[in-house]
């Protein structure tokens, strides 16, 4: 039974007990699970699986930039599939999943308070839809004529005719189909991650004493339940199109000389209808990031985050505004000047909380107690490589800027710092920081160090040229840059260059996941609190957590995540299961 | 004061108006008090859903406005040929006035169902259940005469193609909102039916005991396709 018992000022439950359900067999323990903690894993472990897939595509289409004619097997048609799937898979079923599906399923019961979240059944079926999803876009490679090769954005009319890779064969039904599944999917989880966030928080967490990553996380779940309608819409109206011959996108065309049947319909709808979820889904991968990096940074500089609250506000703006800014990426799509004004003006005001974001960071370390452990390094290094992508945001987010710099390489520089590399950084910290949590066991702090360093530095050596080859003029999506006059010698010797870190920094990756495989077994002892950290995942009675989180009695919350070097405590954390009054805290009142 | 109604018999009294929202937000535990989680989930799902709806209208009537051929007359389209005149819209209003009902018997079985009187609530579920699936009857009807007439996703006698992909596209789409609501109407009022509710009998497959407030999260669900249909009626037909 609950503990109603008032103590200290805090409210007495609200909520009764429900009771968890407990699992029967080996089958409903670990694979038709109901625990939010394996729904994260087997979400991460799926993340994961799809997005080696992801990269070693990567790895095939610098092997053709780089290295033109070498290889065979890799003609135009497959370079555009290889475009496509690894921007799809990127972006939506390895970042949002893991992001969300991971991260939020273990994190939000445990940081919260809650035992669970609050319908774990439906819980399980997100993970099995989003598994679904995975497996028919899985298929699509094996299908007659392959994957789709439409580029990510999948802008119709070119993706459902017969000259695009799939666009008359299966590939594009697959994907659409595919991504309909994982919106489903993600919906039944994203409900939950909200609702246990809104509702099922234990006794004295207030909002205000959420851990940013957990206001990363429920913002960018918010936004997800509103962005991807448009998406879903979209995709459903498409399928259409493809298989029943209606025309919401297609307009008038001829193909091949031949007059097609459709009629009447318009391409930038299904723009808009894309860019309305495209532009959110940015900050649905890059607020998480947000929220944990705080966390990072605040947990291993010893130090309480600067300006909690201006942080968590400048996280509701972000969303908000990124709501109203989708059309920044049509300015070449052709739109009234004022319009592109507007979009504009718009895109350069999410800059202010961005940057208030930035700052506080900077001054959470400023005077801190920094610890250079490897979750710090990759938090460190996701604020430089944020503050770069985000300086180029606001070069393309100019209508006169970006007109020019429109499908260069520069706009593939500049997304993959600011919403690939930097968000990935912080994934891989979280990693670090949270895997002893969820094994009882250190990651190697060795192969740690080598992955950052190679991760890091090789990061920045593939995606720096790539700004200075767009700025020259080098065009996105084109399979062969081997003519391109624009080009000097020495800028084709730089574009091998990019080829070659691709390699290095794949490699390191799978460094990186033997790690993750021999530390379940082989790694230090981590004991319940490694990191000296305040949240409630931490103080959990055993480790990893158990079915249901918190033993017998659920933690009761007497201040915020981040009582850090607390001036006349005794140790330098204040749990915020802690009661007591220690000193004087920074804690906004 | 407003009072708190907390699952444990306590209750805490609260400020009203706009601070009671802000003390609310302001508060530990739950930021919509006295809401429980599956009325909270479903509120959320329905946010969700109406961006759904709003886009499939939204790209509807972009699709209209930009159209360069004429676009079917809906008065005309949907007219019936009773007793040797065409009346207009007759069985859109019909189907309109059924499903507006069911709002009425599904509210009745609402109140019923806090009233714990089991028989009357489950006769009026599927008095609500009867109702949609009469709607989704007739709109197969419509689905079917404008077949026969010719209408088809790609094209249509009339003019614009995107009239018929869009009716298909965005009935179909309710009509299966009602249809998944018929089912759980019917697998709601079952448990009524049985007396779950009192006995504290699992799920199936949630095995969680429910509450006859799942009553009435059926028919915050039901009210809300009802609601979209009100909007799919006046942009689709009446404009």
């Amino acid at each position: 039974m609950v503990d109603i018992t008032p103590a200290d000022g805090i409210p007495p439950a609200e909520v009764a007990e429900v009771e968890l359900y407990h699992p029967h067999s080996w089958w409903t323990k670990y694979v038709f699970s109901q625990d939010a903690k394996v729904i994260a894993i087997q979400y991460s472990a799926t993340a994961t699986g799809i997005g080696l897939v992801a990269l070693v595509l990567s790895w095939l289409m610098r092997l053709q930039l780089g290295f033109p004619g070498t290889f065979d097997f890799i003609t135009p048609e497959a370079y555009y599939q290889f475009i496509t799937m690894h921007g799809m898979i990127m972006v939506i079923y390895l970042l949002t999943a893991l992001f969300l599906g991971g991260f939020g399923n273990y994190l939000i019961p445990l940081m919260v308070g809650a035992r669970d979240m609050v319908f774990p059944y439906v819980n399980m079926l997100s993970y099995w839809i989003y598994l679904l999803a995975v497996l028919v876009l899985v298929s699509s490679f094996f299908a007659p004529g392959g994957p789709t090769g439409a580029g990510w954005t999948l802008y119709p009319p070119q993706a459902i005719m017969s000259g695009t890779p799939g666009g008359q064969d299966w590939g594009i039904i697959l994907m659409l189909s595919s991504l309909i599944l994982f919106i489903i999917g993600f919906t039944m989880g994203g409900l939950n991650y909200v609702v246990t966030v809104l509702q099922g928080r234990t006794r004295g967490m207030t909002m205000m004493r959420l851990p940013l990553t957990v206001w990363g996380i429920f913002t960018a779940t918010v936004m997800a339940l509103l962005a991807f309608p448009a998406l879903f819409v979209a995709c459903v109206m498409m399928l259409l199109d493809r298989a029943l011959g209606t025309s919401f996108f297609m307009p008038a065309i001829s193909e091949m000389g031949e007059q097609l049947q459709h009629n009447g319909g318009s391409p930038i709808l299904f723009q808009h209808l894309f860019w309305f979820f495209g532009h959110p889904e940015v900050y649905i991968v890059a607020l998480p990031a947000f929220g944990i990096v705080s966390d990072l940074i605040s947990t291993h500089a010893r130090k309480n985050i600067f300006g909690y609250r201006m942080m968590v506000w400048a996280i509701v703006g972000i969303g908000a505004l990124s709501f109203v800014v989708w059309a920044h990426h049509m300015y070449v799509s052709g739109m009234d000047p004022y319009f592109g004004f507007f979009f504009a003006t718009t895109t350069l005001i999410i800059a202010v909380p961005t940057a208030i974001k930035v700052y506080n960071w900077v001054l959470t370390l400023w005077r801190g107690d920094i610890h250079l452990t490897i979750p710090m390094l990759f938090a460190l290094a996701f604020i430089v490589t944020f503050v770069n992508g985000g300086l180029t945001g606001l070069f393309l987010g100019n209508v006169v800027v970006d007109v020019p710099l429109s499908d260069t390489m520069f706009v593939v520089a500049h997304f993959h710092m600011v919403m690939g590399v930097a968000p990935i950084l912080v994934v891989f910290g979280a990693i670090y920081h949270w895997y002893p949590k969820v094994t009882g066991r250190m990651l190697d702090e060795m192969l740690g160090r080598f992955h950052f360093w190679v991760t890091f530095l090789g990061a920045y050596l593939i995606f720096f040229p790539m700004h200075y080859l767009g700025l020259m003029g080098v065009p996105r999506r084109y399979a062969e840059l081997t003519d391109m006059t624009i080009m000097t010698e020495s800028a084709h010797h730089l574009n091998s260059f990019i080829s070659i870190m691709a390699f290095i920094v794949g490699f390191a990756q799978m460094v990186f996941l033997f790690n993750l495989i021999w530390s379940i077994r082989h790694g230090r002892e981590a004991g319940g609190n490694p990191w000296r950290a305040t949240t409630l995942e931490w103080q959990t009675p055993h480790t990893p957590p158990t079915h249901g989180n918190f033993g017998k009695d659920l933690p009761i919350v007497y201040r915020w995540a981040y009582d850090y070097s607390v001036p006349g405590a005794k140790e330098d954390f204040i749990p915020q299961n802690m009661p007591g009054s220690f000193g004087p805290s920074r804690e906004p009142a | 004061m407003a009072e708190t109604l907390t699952q444990i018999g306590k209750t805490e009294p609260r400020p009203s108006g706009w601070q009671g929202i802000a003390a609310d937000w302001s508060s530990d535990q739950r930021a919509f008090k006295n809401v429980s989680w599956g009325k909270a989930m479903m509120w959320i799902f329905l946010l969700s859903d109406t961006f759904i709806f709003g886009c499939f209208l939204l790209s509807y009537m972009t699709a209209r406005m930009s159209t360069r051929v004429p676009w079917p007359n809906p008065s005309e389209v949907f007219a019936l040929r009773i007793g040797g005149s065409d009346i207009p819209l007759i069985l859109i209003a019909i189907m309109t006035f059924v499903l507006i009902s069911s709002s009425g018997t599904m509210a009745m079985a609402v109140n019923f169902g806090y009233r714990r009187d089991r028989r009357k609530t489950a006769i009026l579920m599927l008095l609500t259940a009867a109702l949609g699936a009469t709607f989704v009857g007739m709109q197969a009807f419509e689905w079917t005469k404008l077949i026969t007439e010719g209408v088809r996703p790609w094209g249509n006698p009339w003019g614009a193609a995107q009239f018929g992909s869009s009716f298909f596209m965005i009935t179909g789409f309710h009509g299966t909102h009602v249809t998944i609501g018929v089912i759980f109407l019917i697998i709601v009022a079952r448990k009524v039916w049985r007396g779950d509710f009192d006995t504290g009998r699992r799920g199936f497959f949630t095995s969680r005991t429910g509450r006859y407030e799942n009553v009435e999260i059926m028919g915050l669900y039901w009210h809300f396709v009802d609601l979209v249909w009100v909007f799919i009626f006046a942009f689709f037909y009446l404009w």
